[in-house]
């Protein structure tokens, strides 16, 4: 078969060739001046329903062109009044709003609420309940962490790490189902020791998932710390330097990419924190892609605390022996008359709390997470409880971070700082 | 409607309730001494400015500091090298009703020295006014709002004191002043009525980015001001 040649002309249009000359075209080419078009500031909201969003969260930016001129967060759309609520109930009542706050780390929340309220009534919890809080927060962190990784990686456009974090999210629920009976309001602390003992079987489930995450962890790993397409969207965006991280109110693994080596659970150790041997993830540049790299290093640093702290986990009760304190337990109550009068006690007066104030940080998945209690003497209910929100004060960043950069990487500069917004509304 | 709203505004009109003669007034003061180091430099350097002083819930330090020299005490703290408190982890109120003055209290760490303080700062309610500490701490920024949103607290210097967590034009007041009735002053019934007729367009404009904002104090006016017209209108 004979072979044809056949030239098409190929230019940004159909009418024009390839010098740019038109080619069937009825118009005749002729000089357009450049049109003074005037330049104007384009307001754009982004939210309060936007997924990049990552929650009820309005961000309205000005825009030159495509660049970011100014960003004002708006939030409160998901104001609950949780500590106006705290004051009109009792310690143990409060638990419950506690883990409505953060429900991507809802233990963490938990155990620090009522590490503060120990700490003020000079409380003293057990050794295995110690163990146990630790394990329950560590698994936390990689359940706020992963939730973070996965989200993150959809708003750059990977969706693949997406799906295998929440996977292993999944095996968390299950472990939060097995030892609460729920999936996020999980409620699991009490004034003086936890709800439950664990139940039986619980800790091998966790080193189950102990041995499974890290092959998952290295999986992401692979897919997105060397990714061209990732690098480029975070290297350099949303940098933030050590001095400024400090007086912004960065916290947690934001502040640590900028450079210091600030941790709660190292500084400021509760729970035995400085018998476990981990390390800490410091950032050099603070940008998007150090919060990114801390963040993978602290899931793994919490996998190496939760074998120590499997490993030592001590046996005896769970909840101190104090009848002021702790609920007696159902047999007792029922068999034994002053159970029962303890039981009747404590259900309706409460704890009773000396004078006085005591504020508990601990180092939550998002950044310091502190609890302020305030309460009179006698006091069985707090007469203000305040919870020192990580991502409010991150959050309150985002203009310094995002003014001059694209839109685009707004929304990475806000997925990076990993935000939620229960918290920080309240 | 009227008649339950009517009593809700009654509460408004009266105020918070008189000082109780047992508990009013400044804060009472500790029998213990406290062997922070820092507290020991502030009595000795500022004196009477400093209120009290109290080691609490173990091994944490308050200190009680006079608001008219807050600024200055704090600045010191943050720039003596042997305070150092570089970070200012929270700043929030407390109400403690019955007429007792409103507190302050300022969360700090030192990164430096690994040192925590804790320092309060009584308001008496007829002047719930402190200097600002944002030109010292950024981090204060969105804290010192959401004090102003919640207890009514005027923080002189602010560069955008307006509501955070309530919306701009909320007017019942302050909810976490102890006077605040749970559920709001307002029934339920006037509550949604006012959510319905809400202009929500207006919250789409440029004013949002804080140009052409208003004055705070038209956004939020203080307790009572609204008293005489009523909400029934």
């Amino acid at each position: 078969m004979a072979q044809k040649t056949v030239e098409i002309p190929v230019g940004r249009n159909p009418e024009m060739g390839i010098d740019g000359r038109p080619v069937q075209s009825p118009f005749q080419p002729f000089d357009i001046p450049e049109p003074d078009l005037g330049t104007e500031r384009m307001l754009i909201n982004i939210g309060p329903q936007h997924p990049a969003t990552h929650g009820v969260l309005r961000l309205v930016c000005e825009l030159d062109g495509e660049t970011v001129t100014k960003v004002v967060p708006d939030i409160g759309y998901l104001h609950s009044s949780f500590e106006k609520l705290g004051e009109y109930r009792d310690w143990n009542q409060i638990v419950p709003l506690t883990d409505r706050m953060d429900y991507l780390a809802p233990l963490i929340y938990n155990c620090a609420y009522v590490m503060s309220v120990e700490k003020l009534m000079g409380i003293d919890v057990t050794e295995r309940c110690k163990v146990v809080r630790v394990i329950i927060m560590e698994m936390d962190r990689i359940f706020g962490h992963l939730l973070w990784l996965g989200t993150t990686a959809i708003d750059v456009g990977a969706f693949t790490p997406f799906l295998y974090a929440f996977q292993q999210r999944e095996k968390i629920y299950k472990l939060h189902e097995n030892l609460t009976g729920a999936r996020i309001t999980t409620s699991a602390t009490r004034v003086g020791g936890m709800m439950a003992d664990l139940p039986e079987g619980w800790t091998d489930q966790l080193r189950a998932f102990l041995r499974d995450f890290p092959i998952t962890l290295a999986e992401i790993d692979r897919l997105l710390t060397r990714n061209q397409i990732h690098i480029g969207r975070t290297q350099g965006v949303g940098v933030i330097n050590a001095e400024d991280a400090i007086n912004y109110g960065f916290t947690g693994p934001n502040l640590r990419a900028a450079g210091v080596d600030y941790d709660v659970r190292k500084d400021r150790p509760y729970y035995d924190y400085e018998t476990y041997d981990f390390e800490v993830p410091v950032g050099q540049h603070g940008d998007c892609y150090d919060r990114y790299l801390c963040r993978m290093e602290e899931m793994r640093q919490s996998v190496r605390i939760l074998h120590q702290a499997l490993d030592r986990l001590p046996g005896g009760p769970i909840n101190v022996e104090d009848p002021n304190v702790s609920l007696p337990s159902k047999t007792d109550c029922m068999s034994d008359m002053e159970s029962m009068i303890h039981h009747f006690k404590l259900i309706t007066e409460g704890i009773p709390a000396p004078e006085g104030d005591c504020y508990m940080a601990v180092e939550g998945s998002k950044g310091e997470l502190g609890m302020y209690v305030v309460a009179e003497e006698g006091g069985t209910k707090p007469v203000r409880w305040r919870i020192r929100p990580p991502s409010f004060v991150n959050l309150s960043v985002i203009p310094k971070l995002a003014e001059g950069h694209l839109v685009a990487d707004l929304i990475m500069i806000n997925a990076s700082l990993d935000i939620v917004l229960g918290e920080i509304d309240r | 409607m009227t008649e339950e709203h009517l009593s809700a505004f009654d509460a408004i009109a009266a105020g918070p309730a008189p000082s109780d003669p047992t508990t009013g007034g400044a804060p009472r003061l500790p029998a213990a001494e406290s062997d922070h180091p820092s507290i020991g430099a502030l009595g000795e350097r500022f004196g009477d400015a400093v209120l009290g002083q109290r080691p609490t819930a173990g091994d944490q330090h308050v200190v009680w500091i006079a608001p008219a020299r807050s600024f200055e005490i704090l600045s010191w703290l943050k720039d003596d090298p042997d305070q150092a408190y570089d970070m200012m982890s929270d700043v929030t109120g407390v109400d403690y009703g019955n007429g007792r003055p409103v507190e302050v209290v300022y969360q700090m760490f030192s990164t430096r020295h690994k040192r925590a303080l804790r320092v309060r700062c009584p308001l008496p309610l007829d002047a719930l006014e402190i200097d600002s500490v944002v030109p010292l701490w950024r981090s204060a920024d969105w804290l010192e709002r959401e004090v102003y949103d919640l207890f009514g607290v005027t923080f002189r210097g602010h560069p955008n004191l307006k509501r955070i967590l309530m919306p701009l034009d909320y007017d019942e007041g302050h909810p976490l002043r102890k006077d605040f009735p749970l559920r709001g002053r307002y029934s339920r019934a006037e509550q949604t009525r006012r959510a319905l007729s809400q202009d929500v367009e207006r919250y789409y404009g440029h004013e949002v980015l804080g140009e052409e904002g208003r004055e705070p104090q038209e956004l939020a006016p203080e307790i009572g001001t609204r008293g005489a017209e009523g909400g029934g209108a």
